[in-house]
């Protein structure tokens, strides 16, 4: 077995520097990387570029790193809910850039996977495709989109293993498994960090081979942004 | 006249036995209230999950159970979770049977625009170009017209577009309108509202052909 586990989120960030790019798992506030997160402000790098899907909210996730005004460039596909971003985003301190949310999806995928590119049907005749190659398809117009590059991709599992495979638990999953892998090196920090042999192989999501480092993760909060509940 | 939950009442007539159904944010949420209880129908919600519930009991919530609206829900018998890339592999491969979602703008020819207000609202697009560059049944819930007291209902749309000639219906707190190739097509009225008061209210070409008749909510 290769072994993957680093001793704490200090060594899982080793390398991390001004004006890399980073992607961070996460759908709303559900399954982002709380612990790198934290050690990213500690750190407070700067000028950095976060593929995200979301940008958090006000005072929590990627929030915190605009509060801080560490990031230069987001690229994400839906940052309401967060008063700071949009502030900074009007007047021009930060760069953003709008993908539709499948096709984020697939430039991490396809980053992982080896392909150079995509083609998707999403943000056809709209400002999205601006500038974009587009290419017909058996009657069907679609826009040829790029596989990201980036330098560390931080992602969030429920339960790994010392060899780096992980298991993701409920809408948690989301962009997480598609972003290991897919930078040059993935950081995977899990709820519940166990010995090998201790999780079936037929359930997991994530072999380790997509996996640099790993560690256990300490203080979750895993805040609720929408809390909507029914009467008994 | 319509309100929100009358919107989503009439929409949710259109969901058919074993759809899967992709739900939008606001009023499209709300659809799922309404669905006849004698049919199946599975609800796909595009950060990863089949089989969608309904909200937990409080005290029950769970932060890795969530909503594309962000909202605590619940999974049913026979749900499973998945990541971004298959959640849009079932919504591009066509697998999704019906798409409701929100708009502030559509034209006749079927564009669409809800993500972007120019120089003064920029929330993003989320799933929605994705859902639209691809779903085949396309309806779109929203108000007739703006807080201005202007139709929604274009000719042409101002605001940057999130998709190109995909929407198949509309409903509205007045109408049932379905997108032609010749222009919107009105279907059915509102209860107490007038063919006259949807035509006011509809800047782009309405085509009104014989008796229109009023909307069955039961």
């Amino acid at each position: 077995m290769i072994k993957k586990t680093v001793s704490n989120v200090q060594e899982a960030l080793e390398g991390v520097h001004d004006g890399m790019t980073f992607m961070l798992g996460g759908f709303g506030l559900s399954g982002i990387p709380e612990n790198a997160i934290s050690q990213l402000v500690k750190l407070n790098v700067k000028d950095l570029t976060c593929i995200s899907n979301n940008a958090g909210v006000d005072d929590f996730g990627l929030g915190l790193l605009l509060h801080k005004k560490q990031i230069k460039k987001m690229i994400s596909s839906y940052v309401g809910e967060n008063a700071e971003f949009e502030r900074q985003m009007l007047s021009g301190e930060l760069d953003v850039e709008l993908t539709p949310q499948g096709t984020l999806a697939a430039k991490c995928q396809a980053a992982q996977q080896g392909f150079p590119a995509i083609y998707t049907p999403a943000g056809f005749g709209t400002e999205v495709a601006e500038g974009k190659e587009t290419r017909e398809f058996n009657g069907k117009m679609y826009v040829l989109e790029e596989a990201y590059k980036a330098d560390f991709a931080f992602v969030k599992a429920w339960k790994g293993d010392e060899a780096g495979n992980l298991i993701f638990k409920g809408t948690a999953r989301n962009f997480n498994p598609l972003m290991c892998g897919a930078a040059t090196i993935t950081v995977a920090e899990v709820e519940e960090l166990v010995k090998p042999g201790e999780l079936d192989p037929n359930h997991i999501h994530i072999p380790g081979i997509f996996v640099q480092r790993i560690f256990q993760g300490t203080n979750y909060e895993k805040r609720i942004e929408q809390r909507t509940v029914r009467e008994k | 006249m319509l309100d929100k939950n009358g919107i989503a009442k009439r929409i949710a007539k259109e969901v058919k036995d074993g759809y899967y159904v992709n739900l939008g944010i606001g009023i499209p949420t709300l659809v799922a209230n309404y669905v006849r209880d004698d049919i199946e129908v599975e609800f796909q919600s595009e950060n990863g999950i089949l089989g969608m519930g309904p909200f937990p009991f409080a005290g029950e919530e769970d932060a890795d159970l969530i909503n594309a609206g962000k909202q605590t829900i619940t999974a049913l018998p026979g749900a499973s979770f998945f990541d971004s890339a298959m959640s849009f592999g079932m919504i591009r491969g066509q697998h999704v049977d019906l798409t409701i979602l929100g708009a502030m703008e559509v034209a006749e020819n079927g564009d669409i625009a809800n993500w972007k207000i120019p120089g003064k609202m920029v929330k993003g697009m989320g799933g929605a170009m994705d859902l639209v560059a691809s779903a085949e049944n396309i309806i779109v819930a929203m108000m007739h017209t703006n807080r201005e007291g202007e139709s929604k209902l274009l000719k042409r749309c101002t605001l940057p577009l999130t998709g190109v000639g995909c929407v198949s219906k509309i409903v509205t707190e007045l109408a049932v309108i379905e997108v032609t190739d010749k222009g919107f097509k009105l279907l059915e009225r509102a209860p107490g509202v007038s063919v006259e008061q949807i035509q006011k209210a509809t800047e782009g070409t309405l085509i009104v052909e014989g008796e229109i008749p009023e909307m069955q909510l039961d």
